[in-house]
């Protein structure tokens, strides 16, 4: 299995830096604006982001919330596993409130497709944003496209883009793995 | 990743530890879900449930009615006292013909013990047990322990009484599987009349006298005498059930330490428990009809994922 280094630790602290200020630029003071971290793997990124704006853009009171979308996706008994579902925590409604959803890879786009669902069951959001760390173009399955990325690649189906943070015990980089015997 | 090890939910007998440690983190989540402001989601949009009642049931059809419409699926409803049964057709007929209506998975409630199971080998759909008879009522047994573990953070070790007619009891069965599995210890209390043989050999402590059950528990779990199956009588009178293992706020009192109140309705305010127990901040007893709901989401969503399509 080979695999090819797309963003280091220093490339991806830069990254970092770059879309809290693409989103300081279009939310301001975040005074009406919510950050949702899409389980599982959204997660670590908006914490992420959460700890940059609070800490290096002194944006305090910032609103951040994890949504799971796995009751509301379209492959359930499409499997031959059942589809376990993370925890959602949202302490606020989002009626009226300008929604960005955060997710470290987009791919097909069918989990943004189901968060877009699953958010309905905390209010009617006034506009949703789309922030992804990897977007991997020309393999969408649906008309969805992000508003801010990270970084774009082209990558073919048997290909796997994986992002791990040092939370998890590793070091923080997004590498591209090739599976060969497909 | 995780599955059940069954395809029908008959009883806690036949599923295993970790069947159930995977209903009750599948429930977290429906509980999150039932506790949103819009408190649906479409997981099972395309399934159809019939709920078949040959038995009286208010707390258990309304919960698992409810939990169905949770997931969106579709629903319909059967009572035996309003239908064909009387007319003379068999359980299989009834239910084959309920299934050429294209329904997937069927909730039932039947006087028969094993009637879930007998089901379960003579149709083609996937079966929950409701309640069969004196037998086992597996939902309610995983809500009880459920709502054990979400007030203690866990089950094992805790020491939890059932009392009252353990003979006649589903939930007493059902409960005694689900929290030794669990690794509870478990006794039961009642009068000796209504203690069935066999019980010491499914390894609980057996106590007939209530005062010391409930100085040795953390947990008490208080059973309604079930009148509709006596066919002899048990006890001299309900007066002097109610004085020997009828629960009081003046008992709890008496005792050094503070147990929890459980109970799996209905109940008979001023029998088993008086009104001021159950009322009580020491009774959890609505925080189990909550988690029902979420319960019965987790084992449909489950076992509903396991239908091929």
């Amino acid at each position: 299995m080979g695999q090819k280094v797309l963003l280091d630790n220093n490339e991806l602290r830069l990254t970092l830096h770059r879309l809290c200020c693409q989103l300081i630029e279009n939310h301001d003071d975040f005074a009406n604006t919510v950050l949702i971290g899409l389980q599982p793997r959204g997660k670590y990124l908006v914490k992420r982001l959460q700890e940059l704006l609070e800490k290096d853009y002194n944006k305090t009171d910032l609103k951040v919330g994890f949504l799971d979308t796995t009751f509301f996706r379209d492959d359930f008994r499409r499997r031959d596993q059942p589809l376990l579902a993370n925890q959602t925590e949202i302490n606020f409604l989002v009626e009226g409130k300008n929604v960005v959803f955060v997710d470290d890879v987009l791919y097909t786009g069918r989990s943004v497709r189901a968060a877009l669902d699953a958010v309905q069951s905390f209010g009617r959001p006034n506009e949703v944003e789309l922030l992804v760390l990897i977007d991997r173009r020309f393999s969408r399955h649906l008309p969805i496209q992000p508003d801010y990325v990270g970084r774009t690649v082209d990558t073919i189906d048997s290909e796997r883009v994986t992002v791990e943070w040092k939370e998890e015990g590793g070091s923080d980089k997004v590498c591209l793995l090739r599976t060969e015997n497909k | 990743m995780a599955d059940l090890s069954v395809d029908h939910l008959l009883g806690i007998k036949n599923i295993t530890l970790a069947d159930i440690e995977l209903i009750f983190s599948t429930a977290d989540n429906f509980k999150e879900v039932i506790n949103r402001p819009i408190r649906k989601v479409p997981s099972l949009r395309d399934i159809t449930i019939a709920n078949l009642f040959f038995e009286n049931s208010t707390r258990t059809k309304l919960s698992f009615e409810l939990a169905e419409k949770r997931l969106s699926a579709d629903v319909i409803n059967f009572s035996s006292s309003s239908s064909s049964v009387t007319k003379g057709e068999t359980l299989i007929d009834t239910v084959n013909n309920i299934l050429a209506m294209k329904v997937d998975m069927v909730v039932m409630r039947h006087p028969n013990p094993g009637a879930a199971a007998f089901l379960s080998q003579n149709v083609n759909s996937r079966i929950v047990n409701a309640g069969d008879g004196t037998h086992e009522h597996p939902t309610q047994a995983l809500l009880d322990a459920y709502s054990i573990r979400e007030k203690f953070g866990e089950v094992a070790g805790k020491k939890i009484v059932i009392v009252g007619d353990i003979l006649h009891s589903r939930v007493a069965l059902s409960n005694i599987f689900c929290l030794q599995k669990l690794g509870a210890e478990v006794m039961v209390c009642g009068p000796t009349t209504l203690l069935p043989k066999y019980v010491k050999s499914l390894g609980v402590k057996v106590e007939t006298n209530l005062l010391k059950a409930l100085e040795w528990c953390d947990i008490a779990n208080m059973l309604r005498v079930q009148h509709e199956r006596q066919k002899l009588k048990y006890f001299p009178s309900i007066r002097e059930y109610a004085m020997q293992y009828g629960v009081t706020k003046e008992i709890l009192e008496s005792l050094d330490k503070e147990i929890t109140i459980m109970h799996p309705g209905p109940i008979n305010r001023g029998v088993e428990i008086t009104s001021d127990v159950a009322d009580s901040g020491q009774s959890i007893i609505l925080n189990q009809v909550e988690n029902g709901v979420a319960i019965r989401m987790a084992a449909l969503y489950l076992l509903a994922s396991k239908i091929s399509r």
